[in-house]
């Protein structure tokens, strides 16, 4: 598949929020303003784009059988796979935050509180358990389609930001203020992202 | 005891349902609503997973350094749910291979994992295995009315039976392609916590 087109459907046709519902939780709840919503989407698109690589060398070469695979062609650990990517997503993200606290102190104090969240983020997860499911041919569409991916969710995040930032001045129903109409909100983006459905390049 | 036995079933279906109030795991939830069939099993693998892993948990409880716990949690959630996918794989295929990649995201449901940690690592194994799989039924009560309307207006059908008769649609009657669409489930759950927070009045946001 071409590069360029499968980063343009993995941020717009297949984004990670409207399409899939995919790291809803902490979608819904740090984003009430921007600078914060920009921090958490930041760290989701970096771990995204190192964990998801990672998964798909462990997924071809270890996890199915065939021709590559280290275990032989008849060693079929699939159903290992949901206990190896949450293992290897804990722990990258406990190495990125390592790393980060060494070696940028001043992005660690932006992304800190954000980092030991994203490894029970569904996104990231679900990211993974795309990429078994695709069947993509070499580690750079994986890498690809993570970073295309982790763009759209970053984007996803910041505008219902701005969104909510700006709706704190209007007058909503007292029943639905808060999170009520935070899911309105979010449909109508998800409607507004429909239009992009059957974009290729 | 009893009565706050009785508490800790009842307080989770409505008063603090996950997600319309506490507003846990609504990642894997609403993709698999488009239907009433992948709802039912849904819920009823998040109900198992949820109060299998407290069980266990709660178990384990007394003898877990704080430290690791969050790992020590990830490998339990993810074996139940390993377990759960295994059981679907060989008596459902079908509805496995429906559901795809939202049955592996049970693992990071933040039902699970929110119910171990508020709940499951203070508590006995009894107590615990309730609340868990009574905060698993709060959460497929709502799949389920969720996937109720969608899969009645979307398609004219439940549980895969024609409900909307045909002469409806000779007379001009279609079905609302829309509601299938992933955006709808987002409004009905907001008309959701809207009627909810409409009679209960303490549950309004300032």
């Amino acid at each position: 598949m071409d590069y360029i087109s499968l980063f343009v459907k993995s941020i717009f046709v297949d984004n990670m929020i409207f399409a899939y519902f995919l790291g809803m939780c902490s979608f819904l709840a740090v984003s009430k303003n921007v600078k914060t919503a920009t921090g958490l989407g930041v760290a989701v698109m970096f771990v995204l784009l190192v964990t998801l690589p990672i998964n798909y060398l462990l997924n071809k070469y270890v996890l199915t059988p065939g021709p590559h695979a280290i275990f032989g062609e008849s060693v079929d650990l699939s159903f290992l796979s949901f206990i190896i990517f949450i293992a290897v997503i804990a722990a990258i993200t406990q190495i990125v935050e390592m790393v980060v606290e060494k070696f940028s102190p001043s992005l660690y104090g932006a992304l800190g509180i954000y980092l030991p969240l994203i490894a029970v983020n569904c996104a990231i997860l679900g990211g993974s358990l795309f990429m078994q499911q695709r069947d993509f041919v070499n580690v750079g569409e994986s890498a690809v389609y993570a970073l295309g991916s982790g763009l759209g969710w970053f984007l996803a995040i910041v505008t219902l930001a701005a969104i909510r930032e700006k709706m704190a001045y209007n007058n909503v129903p007292p029943a639905l203020k808060g999170i009520g109409i935070t899911f309105i909100t979010v449909g109508l983006m998800g409607m507004a992202f429909m239009t992009f459905m059957g974009i290729s390049l | 005891m009893d009565k706050q036995l009785k508490e800790t079933i009842l307080n989770p279906i409505f008063k603090g349902n996950p997600i319309t109030v506490l507003v846990l795991g609504i990642c894997s939830s609403l993709a698999v609503t488009v239907e009433l069939k992948g709802a039912f099993v849904m819920a009823l693998s998040v109900m198992i997973v949820t109060g299998l892993s407290s069980l266990v948990m709660s178990l384990l409880r007394n003898s877990i350094p704080n430290r690791v716990r969050i790992i020590v949690q990830l490998v339990v959630v993810a074996l139940m749910v390993i377990l759960v996918d295994q059981i679907l794989k060989a008596y459902a295929y079908g509805i496995d291979k429906q559901l795809s990649v939202y049955i592996g995201l049970i693992i990071t449901n933040c039902i699970v994992m929110g119910r171990i940690e508020a709940f499951a690592l203070g508590n006995k194994p009894v107590p615990s295995l309730l609340d868990g799989l009574a905060n698993g039924a709060g959460y497929g009560l709502i799949l389920i009315v969720v996937a109720f309307f969608r899969e009645l207006f979307g398609s004219g059908t439940l549980f895969g039976l024609r409900i909307i008769p045909e002469s409806f649609y000779a007379a001009g009657y279609m079905n609302n392609g829309l509601v299938i669409l992933p955006p709808m489930a987002l409004i009905l759950l907001g008309c959701i916590v809207w009627i909810q927070r409409g009679i209960q009045k303490d549950l309004q946001e300032k």
